[in-house]
């Protein structure tokens, strides 16, 4: 890549230019680091969260999901996983689904996926810390 | 290089699998009767299946992501080096996987 770029006389403005929208930039690469490292760092957290739920009944689950170091290790996990998955779904559509319209729609599925199911997980648990 | 595909493989095996998450999560926020239904399924042998394989697609993904990570920063590219890696995402990921259910186990079994 970088011998091809060597030997060329065009500058990389001017090899791109009128070949339209690249569709990403490298906002979506650096986000999927961001999110990646945020998990790595919240994982043990979490696998300890889960493990102190486990054989435990609602109450119980309710009233540790509930606490607010726990609600909040759970709540960044669920934004860091779902904003990750939205990015890491839409490179493989990207790679995979060829036709132009059949791409758009499952581009767009991907995002309500991602959407709701935060929503709907971040909604649990502001539930449980507000015990509405 | 096989162990590329499976990086992703379990990655949209992971997208799916955070329903079991959301599902999970929602049921706490509902009720008893929601709960102790995600109890019941998770307690099956289906539900025990899935949430294994969940467990291992979990930290087989967060360990090759790692690897991802190194090769991002720049290290990593000798053929050793790749082999380490690969093989070390591959190894430590069943390890863990193990390590955190005889965990779950020890302490959720006894409850």
């Amino acid at each position: 890549m970088s011998n091809v770029r060597a030997k060329s006389m065009r500058t990389p403005l001017g090899r791109v230019r009128n070949l339209g929208a690249a569709h990403s930039g490298t906002g979506d690469f650096w986000r999927q680091r961001i999110t990646a490292v945020a998990m790595a760092l919240l994982i043990i957290p979490v696998v300890v969260v889960v493990i102190m739920l486990l054989g435990r009944n609602q109450a119980g689950a309710a009233q540790i999901l509930g606490s607010l170091p726990i609600a909040l290790i759970m709540l960044l996990f669920v934004i860091a996983s779902c904003w990750h998955m939205k990015i890491g779904m839409q490179v493989v559509i990207e790679d995979y689904v060829h036709s132009e319209p059949l791409k758009l729609v499952s581009i767009m599925a991907n995002n309500f996926f991602a959407v709701t199911v935060a929503l709907a997980s971040i909604y649990a648990l502001i539930k449980l810390s507000t015990g509405v | 290089m096989i162990l590329s595909i499976v990086h992703r493989a379990t990655g949209v095996a992971l997208y799916f699998g955070t329903l079991l998450l959301a599902w999970w999560l929602i049921a706490a926020a509902s009720g008893p009767s929601a709960y102790s239904y995600v109890q019941g399924f998770m307690a099956s042998f289906l539900g025990r299946l899935i949430v294994f394989g969940y467990t291992w697609a979990l930290l087989h993904h967060l360990l090759s992501g790692i690897r991802h990570f190194v090769w991002d920063l720049g290290y990593g590219f000798k053929p050793n080096e790749r082999e380490a890696l690969t093989w070390g995402a591959l190894i430590g990921g069943i390890t863990l996987t193990v390590l955190v259910w005889i965990v779950a186990y020890a302490v959720g079994g006894g409850r």
